[in-house]
């Protein structure tokens, strides 16, 4: 397993470093040149290279790729344009928030999602499962900043159910006792994370439904059930066990899809996470701001992926990881 | 609204269910059971007829539309007016009527959606059926970069390029859509192609002297088309939801333009008086992409007989 390991690693790597290239190339090919002043005030060519001295702009590419990978590997991302603050600590700041929507979202998504998914294939063409049926594609088929307002209008506005956004209540919440804070704090993840995890439980439970569906046809199926075992058992220590591993599958793209709701849903309720960091970076043309939390982003997206082929090798006896 | 526009309201609805009648006759009759198993899927049917609907309402926009999306009726006594029966879907902050601007807005979206679908699905067709067909060097480059464009989000990717260059118009919006959204279909495409490629036809084909692009062109594409069509119809989907989600964050369809996106946007601030503004593009959006994923699902069953549920 080891070598397959080391091989599947030393490609994520690879597709990390391919994505470093191409932001840097971005950079460089986009319009416009640096230090050019406002629009009709003359420029002073001395100051402007100067500017390009002081920057390293002046030197040859390839020396300025290089100073890239070597700034990247310090953890340096650069600094924002809109804040003057270094990219890297911004999005340090907004990594744990982020992290916690996506992994409580992550969480409701597969929980609801694969208990649905069992539920349907266990009754499956009776009206249960049709009524499911429609209603997780119309959950999979919403967008996900629109079901976010209709949630924020109906909880939030009309029942007061839960608080209109933030990650906390900006007045009280430093004044609470601990297990208040830790109160607020769910109150106020409750919306978004719901909003992510409803439209992911859709899908992740029309592919439960299949993958179940797809096993109760296998012949150890028929074999099981002709020993006598109850329904129950077959469906949950026979079938299951098999469907789980696809939908284990699917945990390597659930991720893009968290990270792409995020920037959505963070907008929508002024989480202060990676998305609406770089979305708010868009309206200022904050490129090294967008361009750290797209490198960031990617990189989460590799080490996803190779998480759950591990986790599949590991749970599949079939996978030999020999070759 | 006028009793004009409800009449011919009336009748793109009367103009759909023919539709959809008729290519179930037809489907009914033909020699091949494509069509059949098609329909036989519960919601191909409904889905088929919203896409019929909704595409007429688009294309007629100025006949069942009754002003114009920019139009503003009277912005001191028409602010914020809950659906009646002359603002069906009541009108919005600036007094434009929702209705009018969500037929047009339907043209922007689905325009933009089936245009940048058409894009990437061509270039994922073309790169999928080329690593595929020769496989080597060329798969394992294609192949690679495939791998990089799947790992980055595309939200970013479309961030990203719109931060770096300028503020996009409707075309390069389309040509980007695109340009970001080929990676899964090229993977389906190869898939098919490198089973394809060792069939019988081909190598005969091939022995009667035909190059290879004449090959993936007129042997290997036309038996790929079934994973390229389903494709394509869930590829409308995730076009729209992404274009809805770039204009909703005011960096795809620029106002006053109208795009279902950026109606949703206006109606934010006016959610808690006047929800109807965001409710009904959502819904609207919701509507489609569950068409397009009904009408997907059923092509898949109805032009790959192999595995059925």
């Amino acid at each position: 397993m080891l070598p397959w390991l080391l091989r599947r690693a030393a490609a994520g790597i690879a597709i990390v470093f391919a994505v470093v290239t191409l932001t840097f190339a971005a950079v460089h090919l986009a319009p416009g040149k640096p230090f050019l002043p406002p629009e009709g005030r003359p420029a002073n060519p001395a100051a402007i290279e100067r500017l390009k001295t002081a920057f390293g702009l002046d030197q040859p590419l390839p020396v300025q790729y290089v100073r890239y990978l070597a700034a990247l590997a310090h953890g340096e991302l650069g600094e924002s344009f809109s804040r003057r603050r270094p990219v890297a600590e911004m999005i340090g700041n907004a990594l744990p928030n982020t992290v916690l929507l996506a992994g409580t979202a992550l969480l409701l998504d597969f929980a609801l999602g694969i208990a649905i998914g069992v539920f349907q294939a266990a009754r499956v063409r009776r009206r249960a499962d049709v009524a499911l049926t429609n209603l997780t594609l119309f959950f999979y088929s919403l967008p996900t900043f629109w079901l976010g307002l209709v949630l924020l209008l109906v909880f939030a506005q009309w029942l007061h159910w839960f608080p209109v956004g933030g990650p906390t209540d900006p007045v009280l919440h430093d004044s609470l006792p601990l297990l208040g804070r830790l109160l607020d704090r769910l109150r106020h993840l409750a919306l978004p994370a719901l909003t992510l995890g409803l439209v992911g439980a859709g899908g992740t439970a029309r592919f439960q439904r299949a993958a179940l569906l797809e096993a109760l046809g296998q012949d150890y199926v028929r074999t099981a059930r002709a020993k006598g075992l109850p329904e129950r058992a077959v469906l949950v220590r026979h079938a299951l066990r098999d469907a789980l591993l696809p939908v284990i599958s699917l945990l390597g793209l659930a991720l893009p899809f968290l990270l792409t709701g995020a920037v959505l849903v963070e907008t929508v309720f002024s989480w202060p996470g990676l998305g609406k960091l770089a979305a708010d970076a868009i309206s200022t043309r904050d490129y090294p701001v967008v361009l750290g939390t797209t490198l960031l982003v990617s990189t989460a997206v590799v080490i996803g992926s190779l998480v759950a082929d591990v986790i599949t090798a590991a749970a599949d006896p079939r996978i030999r990881l020999s070759a | 609204m006028t009793f004009a526009s409800w009449l011919t309201l009336l009748a793109t609805v009367a103009w759909t269910a023919a539709v959809v009648a008729w290519s179930r006759r037809v489907a009914r009759r033909a020699r091949r059971d494509s069509g059949r198993r098609f329909f036989r899927h519960p919601t191909a049917a409904a889905g088929l007829a919203v896409l019929v609907l909704l595409a007429t309402l688009a294309l007629c926009a100025p006949l069942v539309a009754p002003v114009l999306p920019s139009t503003q009726l009277n912005i001191t006594a028409l602010q914020n007016r809950p659906p009646s029966w002359q603002y069906p879907l009541g009108t919005d902050l600036y007094s434009r009527d929702v209705w009018s601007r969500l037929v047009y807005g339907a043209r922007v979206s689905l325009g933009v959606g089936t245009l940048g679908m058409l894009v990437a699905v061509s270039l994922g067709g073309m790169v999928g059926a080329t690593a595929g067909y020769f496989r080597g060097w060329v798969d394992g480059v294609l192949m690679r970069f495939v791998d990089v464009g799947l790992s980055v989000p595309r939200i970013f990717l479309v961030l990203a390029a719109i931060a770096v260059w300028e503020r996009l118009g409707v075309g390069p919006l389309i040509l980007l859509l695109g340009l970001t959204g080929w990676f899964a279909t090229s993977r389906i495409v190869r898939a098919e192609v490198l089973t394809l490629r060792e069939r019988p036809f081909t190598d005969a084909a091939r022995s009667l002297g035909a190059g290879p692009w004449r090959v993936i062109a007129r042997h290997i594409v036309p038996n790929a088309a079934a994973p390229l069509i389903v494709s394509a119809a869930l590829g409308i989907g995730s076009m729209l939801l992404l274009e809805t989600g770039l204009s909703f964050l005011g960096v795809g369809i620029q106002p006053p333009q109208p795009s279902w996106g950026n109606m949703i946007a206006d109606g934010r601030d006016q959610l808690t008086v006047a929800p109807w503004i965001s409710l009904f593009p959502g819904l609207a959006i919701a509507l489609v992409v569950m068409a397009l994923n009904a009408v997907g699902d059923a092509l898949r069953d109805a032009l790959d007989p192999r595995d059925g549920t």
